[in-house]
């Protein structure tokens, strides 16, 4: 029974980063393999890691906390990274996928750069 | 059936590894290859968890910790580079 918990804990996490990388190699441009592969990527490596902990915990009595905080530290840090690397890719003027048809982010840009413009 | 199921985890790892290692060459701006690395480093992590199952020790633990610190610390350090030039920022006004 414990078996097939922690069996089933790993294999769903494996899945997830492999659907990651798929999502990563297939997606058209920077922010739709972001999307992809900070999520699934995320949710995978805290399966896998919740899978290791209760193999620990279950068949040799020891409560490994270091792994408790990688999963913390994981899911603390990958939104935080994804979202640091796309603003600094929109900044460079990485393009967009030639079909999106919204780009918020846009207007609020071109205001900025003419308020620094009429100060200076 | 625990040791066989771990063995085609950690295959399914080992591709996503690669397809992770694939984009990072052939990306075309220097922020897909930012993207691709930082998710290598969160793929090792779950590769290296699976290893602590199936030899059954905790020595790799710290080593998951770190992995995941510097996975973060990269990623942080490579995107302020793209984005201003430089990793710290020294005006002081």
């Amino acid at each position: 029974m414990i078996e097939i918990i922690i069996s089933v804990f790993a294999l769903i996490g494996g899945l997830l980063s492999l659907l990651g990388a798929i999502g990563m190699i297939r997606f058209p441009d920077v922010y739709g393999r972001l999307h992809a592969a900070t999520k699934s990527a995320t949710l995978g490596v805290i399966l896998i890691m919740t899978a290791t902990f209760l193999f620990f915990l279950l068949y040799e009595q020891l409560f490994v906390a270091k792994v408790l905080l990688t999963i913390l530290f994981v899911f603390l840090t990958a939104p935080l990274a994804g979202q640091m690397m796309s603003r600094s890719a929109y900044r460079t003027g990485v393009p967009l996928w030639e079909k999106s048809i919204q780009d918020d982010l846009k207007a609020k840009m071109d205001k900025d750069k003419k308020k620094v413009k009429a100060k200076s | 059936m625990l040791q066989t199921v771990l063995q085609i985890v950690l295959i399914i790892m080992s591709i996503s590894l690669f397809v992770c290692f694939i984009r990072a060459i052939i990306g075309p701006t220097m922020s897909d290859r930012i993207v691709a690395l930082d998710t290598f480093g969160i793929n090792l992590i779950g590769f290296v968890g699976i290893l602590m199952i199936i030899q059954e020790t905790t020595a790799y633990a710290e080593i998951v910790l770190v992995l995941g610190i510097l996975a973060f610390v990269g990623s942080i350090a490579l995107a302020k580079f793209l984005e201003r030039g430089v990793v710290f920022d020294r005006d002081n006004n």
